[in-house]
């Protein structure tokens, strides 16, 4: 047995939103760099050269990358040989966000109701998905999503007769239906199977995973990387305004699912893909 | 070379403007995003006054991150235009020449742009830090209680945006999409 206080779990959390918010992984820094490089659009290079500007200004001045610093989504994974102490854990990562987004200045885009819609002013609660697991782990994901991409992203209950060709419809479908209010370029999460909620979390968790890494299963690695090319061939480009740099990455997690069925959900992230994730 | 332009913005000018021309914005705006739009929109419903001069103004779809101590304000990028457009055909009746966001607008919205001459401009998504670069003064002026969504008045020099649909309705994101 493996003990954790909720103290340590606020003060992760609440640097990990600003940590998030502040900075890219470098996947995603070395990812929009060298999009500039492969853009041919002048309109396009001039929008990558500017967001790659505001990356470096948001780090050396402290100012948030986008104002938009999201809706805080979690996932936590835990041992189930970690006993949580000094109080609830869920009630933790909310303290840990409610800190974080005071103390980190950042922008508090929360509702408590989504039709009375009274802003909570301290961005909680977030949206917490917790995965359990044999052992004494204990990891953290802080994955704050803006909602312009958010907005542009989509389910579909396909039948299995669809096929491969299904899915790839479905998901440039998406692609161009957010075009611009998305901001790409966009980093394309996707989810195969499970069920009506299971593909939408697999979409959401895609989203986590490094842009230059591809799935282990080789029909969908091809399918990613077909993907990828269709979507650049659109020629939406970033910030809509044109070009060949529409999407980073297709990452596609998938599950296995009922032999009725073949669900797939499309998360658009923007170019503001964030993400941070600490083992405690 | 790089085109400047000021506000207020007058008809003469709003109109030679024209899709996918590079402008750097200079002088007065007005931020507002969903809330403030609903307000006002009833506001002038209502037959009172808006909270800014509508005339000849141009208008941010903007809420900002907050201001550390030392900063004008935080990072203050564009939000998706679309969602204002219930809203906008009354305030461009109204004499609005200019608005600045993200993505396209419905067709109501651009037949009132040719209507009354504005202009659409897009600024780049998702670079607040380096807009909030061209902020130099802001200030809230309504509905403070509605937080980054209150209208801020701002004073902007060179703020870099695209001329997405210009005056005659020609629409940079509609040739591309
Ligand atoms: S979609 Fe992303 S980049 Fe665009 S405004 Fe929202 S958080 Fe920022």
């Amino acid at each position: 047995m493996r003990s954790i206080t909720v103290d340590t779990i606020i003060e992760n959390v609440k640097e990990m939103c600003i940590e998030a918010n502040y900075r890219l992984s470098s996947d995603m820094e070395t990812g929009i760099r060298s999009a500039c490089d492969r853009e041919n659009s002048t309109v396009g290079r001039h929008v990558l050269e500017q967001l790659v500007e505001n990356l470096d200004i948001a780090e050396k001045e402290m100012i948030p990358i986008c104002q938009d610093t999201g809706m805080t989504v979690v996932f936590v994974t835990i041992g189930q040989e970690v006993h949580i102490e000094g109080g609830s854990l869920e009630e933790a990562i909310n303290e840990g966000i409610r800190r974080g987004y005071r103390e980190g200045y950042l922008r508090k885009s929360v509702v408590s109701d989504p039709l009375i819609r009274e802003n909570t002013r301290d961005n909680t609660p977030g949206i917490i998905h917790y995965n359990i697991v044999p052992g004494d782990r204990f990891e953290i994901t802080i994955a704050p999503k803006g909602f312009g991409s958010e907005n542009m992203s989509r389910i579909y209950m396909l039948k299995p007769a669809d096929d491969e060709e299904g899915v790839k419809q479905a998901v440039l479908e998406t692609v161009k239906s957010a075009g611009p209010n998305a901001c790409p370029p966009m980093v394309v999460g996707v989810g195969i199977g499970g069920s009506f909620e299971k593909c939408a979390l697999l979409a959401k968790y895609a989203l986590t995973r490094d842009i230059n890494i591809r799935s282990d299963k080789p029909h969908i690695r091809r399918l990613e990387e077909e993907l990828l090319a269709a979507i650049n061939s659109l020629g939406i480009g970033p910030a809509g305004l044109g070009g060949v740099i529409t999407a980073l990455a297709v990452n596609i997690e998938t599950y296995p699912t009922h032999i009725a069925g073949l669900p797939v959900a499309v998360n658009i992230g923007c170019h503001v893909n964030r993400h941070v994730t600490r083992s405690i | 070379m790089d085109k400047v332009i000021t506000t207020p913005l007058v008809k003469e000018i709003a109109e030679k403007l024209t899709a996918g021309e590079q402008v750097y914005i200079t002088g007065t705006i007005y931020s507002a995003r969903d809330a403030a739009h609903k307000r006002m929109y009833e506001a002038i419903a209502r037959g009172e006054d808006p909270p800014f001069p509508i005339k000849n103004s141009i208008i941010y779809y903007m809420g900002p991150s907050p201001a550390r101590p030392e900063q004008v304000i935080g990072s203050a990028g564009p939000t998706t235009a679309g969602r204002m457009d219930k809203y906008t055909p009354v305030l461009l009746d109204m004499g609005l020449m200019g608005m600045i966001g993200k993505g396209t607008r419905s067709i109501e919205v651009i037949e009132a742009m040719k209507r009354n001459g504005a202009v659409y401009f897009a600024a780049p998504p998702g670079a607040g830090a380096l807009l909030s670069k061209c902020i130099k003064k802001a200030r809230v002026i309504a509905y403070d209680d509605l937080g980054t969504e209150a209208v801020h008045e701002l004073y902007v020099e060179g703020f870099p945006a695209v001329v997405a649909i210009d005056a005659k309705g020609n629409n940079l994101y509609a040739q591309i999409g």
